[in-house]
């Protein structure tokens, strides 16, 4: 059974996580992932502080490198994963390069609407086609490891996920923070964090609201280096559905280019790509979105609009 | 396009008052186009505009509009240059080198303050600008007792901001670092990109040479000293990252030399350089002529082009196209891609100064070193 799960812009300049608590009405104490915070995991003071000290870290990181240390074997696995996937995204990116370039140049390109319209959309497709079949394959490849592997028999994997589990039993909600998106979503599925949720309310910021969308989109309009093109790295938790969240998104994307914002909000449709910046929530019951203020989506003809409820 | 200055000089009285609001209402040099017109007024013999563009001659003369004490000079100033210049004042036997007293943007350097034109569509990087929501890093600031050069020498440490004992970090070393520093906001720069995360966390070593022109040019002491001396003792002291691919080495004009001749000296233990503005003067037949300043210099050039290997793993080259060292760094970069390195040449509009090689930095230090942009969301 799911529970409220509510997205929120990032905390740390304006924190809103405890209003978002304090309005759901969740008492008690909160469990915390800080996992994509790597070895600063535990430097979770002015969170802590933030949520009136009622936060409880899980160690999502440091549990799985205790983990890693007991189990080498399981390490070596999931390195091997890791290089292959890390290939996998290589060549998927190489054709993504060509494919959105065509679509960019589709979209720009002078003519008549009644010959291009019908090309633009294919050539959209094309993208969606590709994205598409690399989550297949890196589905596959996750599959495969599980299949394999059996993490959660593994003696500290289990070991850690039952201690984790208890001290979710003693929560009233979880709290995910940002950071590496790939290493929380890795740590978070490995102790089957969100198999001891239940129904209770979620509140989760950049990297945390991406790892518990369905899909996790990587994205930066401007990179010192290479063209900017958004790519899909893999499934997400699959808490919440029908969004894209997209952390900062003032300041990493382009959002008065209506261009690369129409193909955005196209290609990921019928998803809602939704700008999550400062103060920004967003709450999924289950079954529909419920925007709160200033939170706005990428639209398909380029322009930015308030989200609504759906 | 009719330029403001020929306005001026065709439909108008040309008197004091026309002067004035002339004066007033434009800022100067007033950029149109690809022209810029630069404008001193005052009593003088000659005016002339003093600059360090190679190619052109270095001083340009104003003309004074007939009737008035108005000097104009027009100019080609091609898009998004920056151009570094003096206004030379000549009364008699007198000559007087002045900042424009109309342009307020300056650039300085360890020699003083140029004033600075920038050229249409130049924008100031907003990452050289200090970002309230940046965290800063801290510098440390040390005396290093050198065996190698046998004295003690002012070395400054930058750790990123949340420094941790138990992380590992990239390491930097920089020539030049005081000016760098000073001249170049390296810290601003260092803390922006991090924070941006368009460049990991990491340490820098900036290094001041008391006798740059002799240590920096292929000088052998220098290479042993931050390889064999230096690079051993930060890691003894710092927790860094004990990997060719985790060291760079960053300098500019000579510094780039000295940057290169360690690599090349030590092959394989640096793995990134940054090479800005490099004096890599050499010669194809003859002597050269720039004097004895750059005689181990080119020698270490020439000796470069006969036998490159593979001093490194990836290098980043600039310069500026209104420098004489253009050509030798064109010259050079064809050379360094053949040895299998990997290798990116970046040209800009601008001169061989510390604002040029500030405002490189991003492109090659996110290239050397790429952050975690496209995974971390903060």
């Amino acid at each position: 059974m799911t529970g409220t799960v509510v997205l929120l812009g990032p905390q740390r300049l304006e924190p809103t996580v405890r209003d978002a608590v304090a309005e759901l009405g969740v008492e008690g104490r909160l469990a915390l992932v800080t996992a994509g915070w790597e070895e600063r995991e535990d430097d979770d003071g002015e969170l802590v502080e933030h949520l009136e000290g009622r936060a409880v870290n899980l160690n999502a990181w440091s549990r799985m490198e205790d983990v890693f240390r007991r189990d080498p074997e399981l390490l070596a696995g999931m390195r091997a994963r890791h290089d292959r996937l890390r290939e996998l995204q290589e060549v998927y990116r190489e054709r993504l390069a060509c494919t959105l370039e065509a679509a960019r140049k589709l979209l720009t390109r002078a003519g008549d609407p009644a010959l291009l319209d019908p090309e633009r959309e294919a050539a959209i497709e094309d993208v969606r086609r590709l994205d598409a079949h690399h989550l297949e394959r890196v589905h596959a490849l996750y599959a495969g490891f599980d299949e394999e592997w059996r993490v959660g028999e593994r003696e500290a994997v289990a070991q850690h996920r039952a201690e984790v589990r208890a001290l979710l039993d003693d929560c009233g909600g979880l709290c995910v923070a940002g950071g590496h998106v790939a290493v929380l979503r890795n740590r978070m599925r490995a102790l089957d964090i969100l198999g001891g949720v239940g129904d209770r309310p979620v509140f989760a910021w950049s990297a945390g609201a991406m790892v518990l969308s369905q899909r996790i989109v990587l994205f930066h309009d401007s990179p010192p280096q290479g063209a900017g093109n958004a790519e899909v790295l893999e499934a997400g938790l699959g808490l919440c559905a029908g969004v894209v969240p997209l952390p900062h998104a003032s300041r990493r994307l382009r959002l008065d280019d209506p261009t690369r914002v129409g193909l955005f909000a196209r290609r990921f449709a019928p998803d809602a790509c939704v700008a999550l910046d400062a103060r920004v929530r967003v709450t999924w019951d289950g079954a529909r979105w419920t925007p709160g203020e200033a939170a706005r989506r990428l639209m398909p003809d380029g322009a930015l609009a308030d989200l609504e409820a759906a | 396009m009719t330029l403001a200055i020929q306005q001026l000089e065709r439909g108008l009285q040309k008197g004091p008052a026309d002067v004035d609001a002339f004066l007033a209402e434009h800022d100067f040099p007033i950029v149109e186009g690809s022209k810029a017109t630069f404008a001193w007024r005052g009593r003088a013999d000659a005016v002339h505009l003093r600059h360090w563009i190679y190619g052109l001659t270095s001083s340009q003369p104003f003309h004074r509009l007939n009737g008035t004490d108005l000097w104009t000079l027009v100019m080609d100033v091609p898009p998004t240059s920056r151009v570094e210049y003096k206004l030379e004042i000549v009364r008699g036997d007198r000559h007087k080198l002045i900042q424009d007293p109309l342009n307020p943007h300056l650039a300085t350097d360890p020699y003083g303050a140029n004033s600075v034109v920038h050229g249409e569509g130049y924008v100031r990087p907003d990452w050289v600008e200090p970002d309230p929501e940046a965290r800063p890093g801290e510098l440390l600031e040390r005396r290093w007792r050198s065996d190698v050069f046998g004295d003690v020498r002012p070395l400054t440490v930058y750790l990123p901001a949340r420094f941790r004992e138990t992380r590992r970090y990239p390491l930097l070393l920089v020539h030049d670092g005081a000016d760098y520093l000073r001249f170049s906001a390296f810290k601003t720069v260092l803390d922006n990109l991090i924070h941006r995360l368009e460049i990991p966390p990491l340490i820098a070593a900036l290094i001041q040479s008391p006798d740059r022109m002799t240590e920096y040019a292929d000088d052998p002491r220098h290479a042993d000293f931050l390889v064999q001396e230096l690079v051993p003792q930060l890691e003894s002291e710092f927790p860094l990252l004990d990997r060719p691919d985790a060291r760079g080495l960053v300098g500019a004009s000579f510094g780039a030399v000295a940057s290169l001749s360690a690599a090349w000296r030590h092959p394989g233990f640096f793995g990134n350089l940054l090479l800005q503005s490099g004096s890599f003067v050499f010669t194809d037949i003859g002597e050269h002529d720039r004097g004895p300043v750059f005689d181990k210099v080119v020698d270490f050039t020439n000796r470069f082009r006969a036998e490159p290997g593979t001093p490194a793993e990836n290098v980043f080259v600039t310069c500026g196209q209104y420098e004489s060292m253009i050509y030798y760094n064109r010259s050079l970069v064809p050379l360094l891609q053949s040895t299998g390195m990997a290798v990116r040449f970046v040209e800009a509009r601008d001169g061989h100064n510390w604002e040029n090689w500030r405002d490189r930095l991003r492109e090659g230090l996110s290239w050397l070193f790429p952050g975690p942009l496209w995974m971390v969301y903060e």
